[in-house]
């Protein structure tokens, strides 16, 4: 499981935020478009890319992309 | 495996009964992004019970109603079961009430089931259990809630998604009828995750109960209103609810593909077309109602076929499958038959 694709598919998530402002280290509660909705489709992204069930605590736990990316691929393997 | 295969049992009606105050979502919802809401639960409107309307109000006017238009004696109905989350007293049971108020006989059966989203099809199997062998001929399951009552006008995780609702669905022994299969599942670990802490004996009513506190993100509630872990209530539906109608086809031999509607519980939009596109099931097979009702809890799989299906219901044969989903964490899925039931108009009290 490669970081860049999982940063690009969590990129593809926003519509308003441009894909170059989102990397590994991006704090991505920070970020204007953030909300609980797109929580959602994050945890959606997870599921159909991945086959992963991300759950509430996952997300609320994490700070940055690669927080996120390191849950799936522990989950993954 | 929960796995059920029920005979002689057939669904002869549904009716539904939602209070007549209706909220238009946009105007509920008083934060920030409501058209981002808005497009993304599909929710448009709901029906708000009245201070003094409870669960049993609807269903009791929705049996009514329905026994009515079947033509049925009440004297011959042996058993009622009710299923809520917001029943009338904490003690006793409602069922006993409604039997009471719908003039059955005291020879009727009656329980009440506590189960959420996925309590109808539950509840289905229930009654259908008791009623296969004959010696019940006639049976009323009631199902609905008023979770707007149990929400704070201040959460936004949950005031503006849920509907009040109450259901009647009519069975009869037949012996003609295909059987109804079912399949269920549970999930306790996830117990909290749609949760009203206080008001039980775990926890009982003191004076901070009903103190409002503030989460933050637009969230403000006491321990007496429902939270929701929205995030693990949707990754919980998008995995399960598809997993279980698979587990039904599966184990009971049913092709998908002859399967007239596909009736599942209306959690929100996104949760729901997630579910039904990775079941690859068409548009047209598979109805809505939550953008008029928003999230009616058990009442939804019923309500659904009730003011989307009125007509095919009325005058088909359908093949159904139901998945309901949700508080438990708790999840089934029946298949079932119908063919030309009756279904009075939707009743508004």
């Amino acid at each position: 499981m490669e970081i860049n694709e999982f940063v690009a598919n969590f990129a593809n998530q926003f519509e308003d935020t441009d894909a170059s402002e989102i990397t590994a280290a991006t704090e991505f509660k920070t970020l204007d478009e953030w909300s609980s909705l797109l929580a959602l489709a994050v945890i959606a992204m997870a599921d159909e890319e991945y086959e992963v069930t991300l759950k509430g605590d996952d997300i609320r736990n994490a700070t940055t992309v690669e927080d996120i990316f390191n849950v799936v691929k522990s989950r993954k393997q | 495996m929960a796995f059920l295969a029920i005979n002689n049992v057939k669904i002869s009606g549904m009716a539904a009964c939602v209070p007549s105050t209706n909220d238009s979502i946009s105007e509920v919802y008083k934060w920030n992004g409501a058209d981002n809401f808005l497009s993304t639960t599909g929710i448009k409107a709901r029906r708000r019970s009245k201070p003094d309307q409870t669960t049993s109000d609807l269903c009791y006017a929705a049996a009514e109603r329905l026994i009515n238009d079947l033509g049925w004696e009440k004297a011959e109905i042996d058993a009622l079961v009710f299923v809520t989350q917001t029943p009338d007293y904490i003690s006793p049971a409602t069922s006993p009430i409604l039997q009471q108020r719908l003039g059955l006989p005291s020879t009727c059966y009656t329980l009440d089931i506590s189960l959420g989203c996925s309590g109808w099809v539950y509840a289905m199997s229930v009654i259908s259990s008791l009623m296969q062998n004959g010696t019940i001929r006639k049976g009323l399951l009631l199902a609905g809630d008023t979770i707007v009552k149990v929400c704070s006008p201040e959460d936004k995780s949950t005031f503006p998604l849920f509907g009040d609702a109450g259901t009647a669905t009519a069975l009869e022994y037949n012996e003609n009828v295909s059987p109804i299969n079912y399949v269920f599942n549970t999930d306790g670990e996830g117990y909290d995750a749609i949760i009203i802490p206080d008001g039980g004996y775990r926890n009982p009513i003191t004076e901070n109960s009903l103190k409002y506190i503030e989460e933050g993100d637009g969230i403000r509630r006491t321990p007496v209103h429902v939270i929701l872990d929205g995030m693990s209530v949707f990754s919980f539906g998008i995995t399960k609810a598809p997993k279980s109608v698979k587990q039904l086809a599966e184990h009971f031999d049913i092709d998908l593909d002859s399967v007239d509607l596909f009736t599942f519980h209306q959690a929100n939009m996104m949760m729901n077309e997630k579910i039904r596109k990775k079941l690859k099931l068409p548009e047209e097979k598979v109805p809505y109602s939550m953008d008029e009702f928003a999230n009616t809890s058990c009442a939804s799989i019923p309500l659904t076929l009730v003011t989307r299906e009125a007509c095919k219901l009325r005058n088909g044969k359908l093949r159904h499958v139901a998945c309901g989903f949700g508080v438990g964490l708790s999840w089934g899925s029946a298949y079932f038959e119908t063919n030309r039931i009756c279904v009075p108009d939707l009743i508004e009290i």
